[in-house]
């Protein structure tokens, strides 16, 4: 190679600094690799909360941004830090706030036990398919999860409306004479969310199931356990962080949903996400909205951590 | 595994598949209706594409998603390929457990918080620097990068650990500088992982309606926010066309990615059975 004989001409101390810089060059681009996403992150990610924490903490004021300044000039030098505890206070007392957030803790809870329901017997039928179905099926699952979450919530709305399919269809078959009213309610809501949401609890059950070793179904068979009793003794127990990991994944979006409680539940489903939608854009309300996303965010960091340590956990697995 | 579906497990298939498919298809053929409410039928026809052609706003709310979701999918496959190359080559670093949070968060982070944090922290930046001066392309796009690099660091990670690192420490064994084994080595074999990345972020930003509305400003509608701010009163035929164009077009899309990646995913079998074979 020709840069090698160039490199002996060269005398061993300017050698040797370019082999310094060299080295350089390379842990510099370690840092970047490094630095790049974690500063994007920082930035865009980290600091924001930061800022909607102390705005939780302003006052409302008629001004465009609507929120006080929390750090004061006084007199050109001397700096006060005035903290407002009212918006904590004001959703505390407000018997709306606290029903709300339960009542998106419910939905969110008994929409994650629907999909584990759906989703558990999916994901297990796709893992015993033949070599050829197997990849379509898997396809066929994550297809939907690209496709427009707005306009799927959509399609429900055709289906579950008063002169809609699933009504029209009922009537036409003479089981019912009026239609049953189902859009605008929180049986809609429920629906919208185990549609939309399964996908999520389907793929990392799917990647669990996959890692089972099924020599251990056919020692249970062979030891004289029945299929029943095989699942609950050793499938289930094999597969709980595929559970655990799924759960998370639609529990915890699902408790902040906005779009699904708006278009499906209509006014007649209150969430949070929902409300501090409405808090932020129709009340203008900047501070309670700030406030209501702090608490909403203080609920889900257990669940989070807990999603966290798991997915930490599977990623050292493989 | 195979071979073994009972009969309980093909039924529960059948009863998903079809809980996930049968709306969109009736979404799609009632975008051929010519009635104008929505779900009482009225003949086939395709006067509301043809109302949807007409309407300059649909077509601005377009070009504006398309600009944001390629801008964005660029952007957020370069910077979480770097994150998901720290996160599983690098072992460990300062910071590592922080960074990994912050890798993890935004896939679960309810879009109401991320969105309502995004816009405030936009806001105390022009307060502070006079920066964004306005809120629309700009604000919306880096929104969409912070998010979705989090899922593209996911597809790298797991193509990162899936490829192992044989063929690295070859090259360095055989004296490639860390550098040279990434760009000769490593960033090839990753093309699969990085299609699917641009895909999925370039998808992720075309369907975001939550966080878009929070950082938009005032005459920026992306098409979520065009389509929802019609649907939020109803049903709407032209929204039934419009959903139908977008569905297919991401359909498409991505069967092609599945395709390719297929395809890929067979040479290398090929390739790990070759480097496998004695030399003759």
């Amino acid at each position: 190679m020709t840069d090698i004989g160039v490199f002996k001409v060269i005398p061993p101390r300017i050698r040797l600094a370019w082999t310094r810089f060299a080295g350089s060059i390379q842990s510099s681009w370690k840092t970047l690799v490094i630095w790049t996403p974690f500063f994007w992150l920082l930035i865009f990610f980290l600091a924001p909360f930061f800022i909607v924490a102390k705005i939780s903490l302003a006052e409302l004021v008629i001004a465009s941004p609507p929120f006080s300044n929390m750090v004061q000039w006084v007199d050109g030098s001397v700096v006060t830090i005035r903290l407002v505890f009212d918006n904590f206070i004001y959703i505390f007392e407000d018997p709306l706030y606290a029903r709300t957030y339960v009542n998106s803790l419910k939905i969110a809870s008994i929409s994650t036990v629907f999909c584990l329901l759906v989703g558990y017997p999916v994901a297990y039928g796709i893992i015993r398919s033949g070599p050829v179905a197997k990849p379509l099926l898997l396809f066929a699952i994550i297809l939907p999860f690209w496709t427009s979450f707005l306009l799927r919530v959509y399609a429900w709305m055709g289906l579950l409306a008063d002169q809609g399919t699933i009504n029209s269809l009922l009537i036409s078959l003479g089981l019912i004479e009026t239609p049953i009213q189902m859009l605008y309610t929180e049986f809609a809501v429920y629906v919208g969310i185990v549609y939309t949401y399964l996908p999520f609890m389907i793929l990392p059950l799917y990647a669990n199931m996959e890692k089972l070793d099924s020599t251990l179904n056919e020692a249970a068979a062979d030891l004289g356990s029945g299929p029943i009793n095989t699942f609950f003794k050793i499938t289930l127990p094999l597969t709980a962080p595929g559970i655990i990991a799924g759960s998370l994944l639609v529990f915890i979006p699902a408790t902040g949903e906005y779009v699904i409680p708006d278009l499906l539940g209509g006014g007649n489903v209150q969430m949070i996400g929902r409300l501090l939608y409405n808090e932020f854009a129709r009340n203008v309300d900047w501070p309670v909205a700030s406030a209501v996303a702090i608490v909403l965010l203080l609920l889900l960091v257990l669940p989070m951590a807990v999603y966290q340590h798991y997915q930490a956990k599977s990623s050292e697995d493989t | 595994m195979h071979g073994e579906r009972s009969r309980f497990l093909s039924i529960m298939l059948f009863v998903g598949f079809t809980f996930l498919y049968v709306p969109i298809i009736l979404l799609i053929i009632y975008s051929f209706n010519y009635s104008k409410l929505v779900p009482v039928w009225g003949g086939w026809s395709t006067r509301w594409y043809g109302v949807l052609f007409e309407s300059p706003d649909v077509w601005d709310a377009v070009l504006l998603s398309l600009k944001i979701a390629v801008v964005n999918a660029t952007f957020a496959t370069i910077l979480g390929t770097l994150a998901g190359l720290a996160m599983v080559r690098f072992g460990r670093f300062r910071g590592r457990t922080l960074f990994g949070g912050m890798l993890v968060a935004p896939l679960v982070m309810p879009e109401v918080i991320t969105g309502l944090s995004l816009l405030v922290f936009f806001i105390s930046l022009k307060q502070l620097f006079g920066w964004p001066t306005e809120r629309g392309f700009t604000t919306i796009t880096i929104a969409h990068i912070t998010f979705s690099l989090a899922y593209v660091a996911v597809i790298i990670q797991a193509r990162l650990t899936g490829m192992g690192n044989n063929l690295e420490e070859a090259a360095a064994d055989l004296g490639a500088k860390p550098f040279k084994v990434m760009t000769k080595i490593t960033i090839p074999m990753l093309a699969p992982g990085l299609l699917s990345g641009w895909l999925l972020a370039f998808t992720l930003s075309l369907d975001d309606l939550v966080i878009a509305s929070f950082v938009t400003g005032p005459g920026s509608n992306t098409l979520p926010i065009l389509i929802f701010s019609r649907i939020r009163l109803g049903l709407r035929p032209d929204i039934n066309a419009l959903a139908t164009i977008i569905i297919l077009f991401v359909a498409v899309l991505v069967a092609i990615a599945a395709v390719i990646l297929f395809r890929q995913q067979k040479r290398d079998l090929l390739d790990q059975k070759m480097a496998r074979m004695p030399e003759v």
